[in-house]
């Protein structure tokens, strides 16, 4: 087993910025270990110079798997390509960025190859010739130190880990490969999709975010955090939960799968504090939570913790806020 | 129509955990409960029965030391039928690639046209084991499924991604792990929880699943963690309990950092 893989995703016809962060990580590590680095890119339609343009982020080759069974995004069908790839490359790790498709990639890749897998990589180190990830867990409390015993180890980062730059501009030499699939990998079929719309206000750009949660009993319930946004001059967030479930539209999503946002101040309401929400929100300047259970994970990351009901401390709040003008 | 939950033990997710730095495990002594996130996989399986499908038969499956037997429990009053435990000491130490090999062998068994999973485990916070048990099982595979509906021998899956919303389709068998916004599940009433140990429980060793047990555990584990640090925290937390107040104190808070004018 020799080099490393990165799955590069295309989302929206573009390499996905998560991919490009892992894939430059990738590079500085295949570096330390003295192991090259590919860029394997699955899809369908895919022009050869825009997938050689990987080069500059640290690419050796990339690996390029097109098909009209890579377009839909769905995983199991890269789990095939993956394999392909693996067939002739004989790659020792396998790096992915922490989107929906690729953490579930690398789950059937992980159980196909036997390997070992490792989630929510914070840090990747080469020591003693291997791969040691740095592994963040029990709400952030800790870093396990966690390598592989499997001839092939798996890793898929956690969201937002490794920034990317804008590369040097280099390229790389792209070779095609045929994905051997199989029958079970095309038995589930993309029969809709629905773009995230993106009306309603920038919540990436706002100095003040209120973000509402499960806490907020249901959909009607947004009035409350509305009204305190207002108040701040803000707008409102939301997780992944109360977006699910309908209440509140996707484009205020923050988090794993929705935005990441750095704001001023950003002010949760009802929000457990789950890592794929934290991970889109612990950049912002000030966190402020209210939560009626003391033992709640966001209290652990708030820089101000309000153990209490949502429903008389945020109509306070906004009141208070209303008043000064 | 036979439906398997895959159901996990956590450590209370409330309460304060910590890794052991001999056995580099999380420390599982204190009180653990069912997964919350199971739960919703519970419900959308008990809706299944009450909906389209009555005749429906619900196994909730587990691995875990025999003390987990009090999570199984939990999960049949919810609406499970029967279960099946899978408890050996040889699983000890499994990691993602181990538990999903244990699961496999014991779903394998019972011919299941739907298995479930919840969206993630409270203790690891991973995502990712539908894939695993889907691969080895040769099964399609939809995660974070915020919808469900039957019909044609198949699941419709509504589910997020990161540009927006996908539906997507996939012919029975298949393994869905199911997203907490899926429903609201249902406490038990105290009959059902009373009568959950009376449901038939089967407990089986890795012998008995034909498991190689050097291929799971901490011995056939694929991740090994050699340290353990401290990562840099955020710095000072202030958490008071709103005695009335909460707001005022909140306010001269925000002042006094001159995050409010
Ligand atoms: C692959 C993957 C990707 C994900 N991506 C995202 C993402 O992008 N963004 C995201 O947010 N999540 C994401 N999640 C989901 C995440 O793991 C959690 O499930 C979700 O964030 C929980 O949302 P919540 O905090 O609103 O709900 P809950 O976890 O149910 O928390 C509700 C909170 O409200 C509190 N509460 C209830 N009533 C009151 C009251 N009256 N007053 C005060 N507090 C009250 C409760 O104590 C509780 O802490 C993802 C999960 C996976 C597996
Ligand atoms: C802080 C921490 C971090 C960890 N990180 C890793 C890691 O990076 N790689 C790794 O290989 N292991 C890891 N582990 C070990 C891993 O959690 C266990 O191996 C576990 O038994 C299976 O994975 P999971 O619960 O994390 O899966 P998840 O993907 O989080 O679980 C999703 C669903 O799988 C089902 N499920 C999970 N476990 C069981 C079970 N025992 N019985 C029945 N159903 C189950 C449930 O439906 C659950 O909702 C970690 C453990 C901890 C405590």
């Amino acid at each position: 087993m020799a080099g490393i893989a990165v799955l590069c995703e295309v989302q929206g016809g573009q390499i996905a910025k998560g991919s490009l962060g892992v894939l430059e990580e990738a590079a500085r590590l295949g570096a330390a270990l003295g192991e090259p680095v590919d860029a394997i890119v699955c899809g369908s339609g895919l022009d050869d110079a825009a997938m050689g343009a990987l080069g500059g982020f640290g690419a050796a080759k990339v690996i390029v798997a097109d098909d009209a069974a890579l377009a839909s995004g769905i995983a199991q069908p890269v789990v095939d390509a993956c394999a392909t790839a693996q067939e002739s490359g004989q790659y020792r790790y396998w790096l992915a960025g922490a989107s929906i498709m690729s953490a579930d990639a690398m789950a059937g890749l992980a159980a196909r190859l036997g390997a070992g897998i490792v989630i929510d990589a914070v840090e990747l180190h080469g020591e003693g010739g291997a791969l040691v990830t740095r592994r963040s867990g029990l709400g952030d409390s800790v870093l396990a130190h966690c390598g592989f015993t499997t001839p092939v180890g798996v890793v898929v980062t956690r969201a937002n880990a490794f920034a990317a730059t804008e590369g040097n501009g280099g390229s790389a030499p792209v070779e095609r490969i045929a994905p051997a699939f199989r029958s079970y990998s095309q038995a589930v079929q993309l029969v809709g999709h629905e773009d995230a719309e993106d009306s309603g206000p920038d919540i990436g750009a706002a100095d003040v975010l209120v973000a509402g949660g499960r806490g907020l009993g249901d959909a009607a319930g947004f009035a409350l955090v509305e009204e305190c946004a207002s108040a701040f001059g803000g707008a409102v967030a939301a997780t992944r939960a109360v977006v699910d479930a309908g209440w509140y539209p996707y484009s205020a999503q923050v988090g794993q799968t929705g935005k990441t946002v750095t704001p001023k101040l950003y002010v949760a309401c009802g929000i457990s504090g789950a890592i794929q929400h934290k991970v889109g929100m612990q950049g912002s300047g000030t966190i402020v939570a209210i939560n009626k259970d003391k033992n709640a994970p966001i209290f652990d990351y708030a820089d101000f913790g309000i153990i209490g009901d949502l429903n008389t401390v945020v109509p306070k709040l906004t009141e208070l806020v209303k008043a000064r003008g | 129509m036979r439906i398997a939950i895959c159901v996990k033990e956590v450590p209370d997710p409330t309460a304060a955990k910590r890794i052991d730095e001999g056995t580099m495990r999380l420390v599982r002594s204190g009180e653990n409960t069912l997964n919350p996130y199971d739960r919703h996989a519970i419900e959308a399986a008990v809706q299944i029965k009450e909906g389209p499908a009555p005749d429906t038969e619900i196994t909730i499956v587990t691995v875990g030391p025999e003390s987990a037997g009090r999570s199984v429990d939990r999960a049949l009053a919810q609406g499970g039928d029967q279960s099946v435990h899978v408890a050996d000491e040889a699983a000890a130490g499994s990691d993602l690639l181990g538990t999903a090999r244990i699961l496999a062998a014991a779903l394998k068994r019972g011919n299941y046209d739907l298995i479930l999973l919840g969206q993630q485990a409270a203790d690891s916070e991973c995502y990712v084991m539908a894939g695993l048990v889907a691969e080895l099982l040769e099964l399609p595979c939809v995660t974070q499924a915020a919808s469900i509906e039957l019909g044609d021998g198949a699941v419709t899956v509504k589910r997020q991604v990161e540009t927006g919303y996908d539906t997507v389709k996939a012919a029975l068998p298949c393994v869905v792990s199911v997203s907490d916004a899926i429903n609201d599940p249902r406490y038990p009433p105290l009959p059902a929880i009373m009568g959950a140990k009376r449901k038939p429980h089967e407990i089986v060793s890795l012998a008995e699943l034909g498991v190689d047990a050097a291929t799971v555990g901490a011995a056939g584990a694929g991740t090994a963690i050699g340290g353990l640090s401290k990562p840099e925290g955020r710095g000072d937390t202030i958490v008071i309990e709103d005695d009335g107040s909460a707001a005022e104190q909140l306010l001269a808070f925000l002042i006094e950092k001159k995050v409010v004018a």
